[in-house]
């Protein structure tokens, strides 16, 4: 149910996310989709990538503090309403939504990319629901 | 200019060493009899107060340091029992445990005679207004002053710090002609008159400044905005406060209260006493000290000392401009830090030490501190809220250890320098030469 993220640190630098990225580029690793959440000091890179420990090692390698996360990936229908859906189903239980960005698949179409609070409970919470999960396989 | 004591501050070199050689061996017999510290210090090196005839035998004398204040926390140290002490101050120590000390009412008595002695030789008289900016709490600044310009007859405003316009309104409206503060403060004062227009409302002549490493460059800036003379001021809690010395109209050296306090100055690697005008560590022996007397204590202040007669007419010997610490203390905005309360405070936070440094600047006048914090494997998350947290935590954490606030910052691991040995901690990008 749960997709593997690199989360990556990055201090508020010149060139700084220029040079992760050329650490991904060279270790032939593809991003399929990024958010990157910035404060004062520093950002926060996060990716949904085609081989997540492959570039969490090349990143750790070249000297970046980068760590896999485990984040749902939810494919989402073409219509109105179909994310007020999702959150509508997947907030009580005290579940909060850390954050969340798109994700576009070609076979796919249209996903989520969800950091809840409680993944445990959110699996509860979803195993009656008619929901379908991006995995693994879908973004090798 | 007006002396306040022409018969301590102008004596004789001769007469001067003789009353200090006088009231040495009395002190010296008064903390072997009192203290129990100084009585097993003294016997462990086969001293009896007897051996001790004058200023020749100064020499023979154990030093004081710090840490010994540390180990006898809080009131080791003390010579008279708590019914004649009518006061406490306190500093911050070295591993966050406070240096206590404590006051007779005739220490309090000496003390504000010298700030008065140092207020008089900078121009303040009866006929002043003076605003006392320093903190007042523990620490020694705002209390000590306070007295101070009471004992002179000059009206005191006890402002403390934090405050800075209503300051700024009173200082227009009372007609406040002087100041006492950190000299840090004293510019950011100086230009928020000047952002407001009020430079020509107000009638201060005269500031006195200390608590904090400064330089003259920064004392001649104030004396040209505020269009006012300017005074170098220091003492430190464990021989009295503000008072133990300070500079005249030729602002060359600060005078010491000599018949008080008897300064050495000695190298810091051989302890020896260096020759006058040889920069070295300054050592105070309290001469007449009751609460707490020390002898020869290590200020870890470098600096050096000139006995000649100044041309303002005192005799007293004088010390120049500090030239630093000999250990790392910090000071910021008058406060004292040591890196190791930072390290402490690190601590709270997590089981073992991060990575960490501490850079201070000053901006617009004032000493900010960032200490930044190498985010490692287990403060990892990639929720900005809980590192954030993070951030917050370890603010609090050093704010409680040290009593000033920073700003801390969440680095990259292996991104700060790793010193060979003794690792450094502390880029300190204020200038002050």
């Amino acid at each position: 149910m749960f997709l593997k993220q690199v989360s990556v640190f990055l201090e508020n630098s010149e060139g700084r996310l220029k040079s992760a990225l050329l650490t991904l580029k060279d270790a032939n690793i593809d991003i399929k989709s990024l958010s990157l959440a910035d404060t004062r000091d520093y950002g926060m890179l996060r990716m949904i990538v085609s081989d997540p420990d492959g570039a969490v090692d090349a990143l750790k390698t070249a000297g970046f503090s980068a760590h896999i996360t485990k984040v749902l990936a939810v494919k989402l229908a073409d219509r109105v309403g179909a994310l007020a859906d999702l959150l509508k189903d997947i907030s009580g239980e005290g579940i909060n939504i850390e954050y969340m960005y798109d994700l576009s698949l070609k076979e796919e179409g249209a996903c989520m990319v969800l950091k809840v609070s409680d993944k445990e409970a959110c699996e509860r919470l979803m195993a009656g629901k008619q929901y379908e999960f991006v995995s693994a396989e879908c973004i090798k | 200019m007006a002396i306040w004591n022409e018969a301590k501050e102008c004596m004789s070199r001769d007469e001067l060493e003789n009353l200090q050689g006088k009231r040495l061996v009395k002190q010296v017999n008064y903390v072997y009899h009192n203290v129990e510290f100084y009585r097993k210090r003294m016997q462990a090196q086969g001293l009896e107060p007897g051996d001790i005839r004058g200023l020749e035998d100064l020499n023979k004398l154990p030093y004081t340091t710090k840490d010994d204040l540390r180990d006898t926390y809080p009131f080791g140290l003390f010579a008279a029992p708590q019914s004649e002490i009518v006061r406490i101050h306190a500093s911050s120590g070295t591993t966050g445990k406070a240096t206590v000390v404590g006051y007779t009412r005739h220490d309090i008595d000496i003390w504000s005679e010298c700030v008065t002695r140092a207020l008089v030789q900078c121009g303040i008289s009866k006929n002043d207004i003076v605003q006392v900016a320093y903190g007042y709490g523990l620490f020694t600044g705002g209390l000590g002053a306070h007295y101070g310009v009471e004992n002179t007859g000059a009206t005191v405003v006890p402002m403390s710090t934090g405050n800075t316009k209503k300051l700024i309104t009173m200082m227009k409206d009372f007609g406040v002609t002087g100041i006492m503060c950190t000299p840090s403060y004293l510019l950011h004062i100086a230009e928020t008159i000047k952002e407001g227009g009020d430079l020509d409302k107000i009638k201060l002549k005269v500031a006195v400044c200390g608590a904090e490493p400064w330089t003259e460059k920064m004392r001649q800036q104030i004396e040209e905005e505020l269009h006012i003379n300017c005074f170098d001021i220091y003492g430190l809690s464990e021989i009295m406060g503000p008072g133990v010395a300070c500079d005249c109209l030729y602002h060359k050296g600060l005078h010491v209260q000599e018949d008080h306090f008897l300064p050495e100055i000695i190298s810091k690697d051989t302890l020896k006493p260096v020759a006058d005008g040889e920069v070295g560590e300054l050592v105070f022996t309290t001469l007449t000290k009751e609460g707490i007397p020390l002898i020869r204590y290590r200020t870890k202040d470098l600096t050096s000392i000139s006995r000649e007669k100044c041309e303002c007419g005192r005799t007293t010997a004088r010390i120049a401009r500090f030239k630093g610490r000999s250990d790392d203390m910090l000071i910021l905005r008058g406060v004292n830090v040591f890196p190791s309360q930072i390290e402490a405070a690190l601590l709270e936070v997590s089981e073992t030490l991060p990575h960490y440094m501490i850079i201070v600047d000053r901006v617009n006048n004032l000493d900010t501190v960032e200490v930044q914090v190498e985010v490692e494997e287990r403060f990892f998350s990639d929720e900005i809220r809980e590192l954030e947290n993070l951030t917050r935590r370890i603010e609090g954490v050093i704010k409680t250890a040290i009593g000033i606030a920073v700003k801390v910052k969440l680095v990259e691991p292996k991104t700060l320098a790793r010193a060979e040995g003794k690792s450094v901690h502390v880029i300190d990008k204020r200038v002050f030469d």
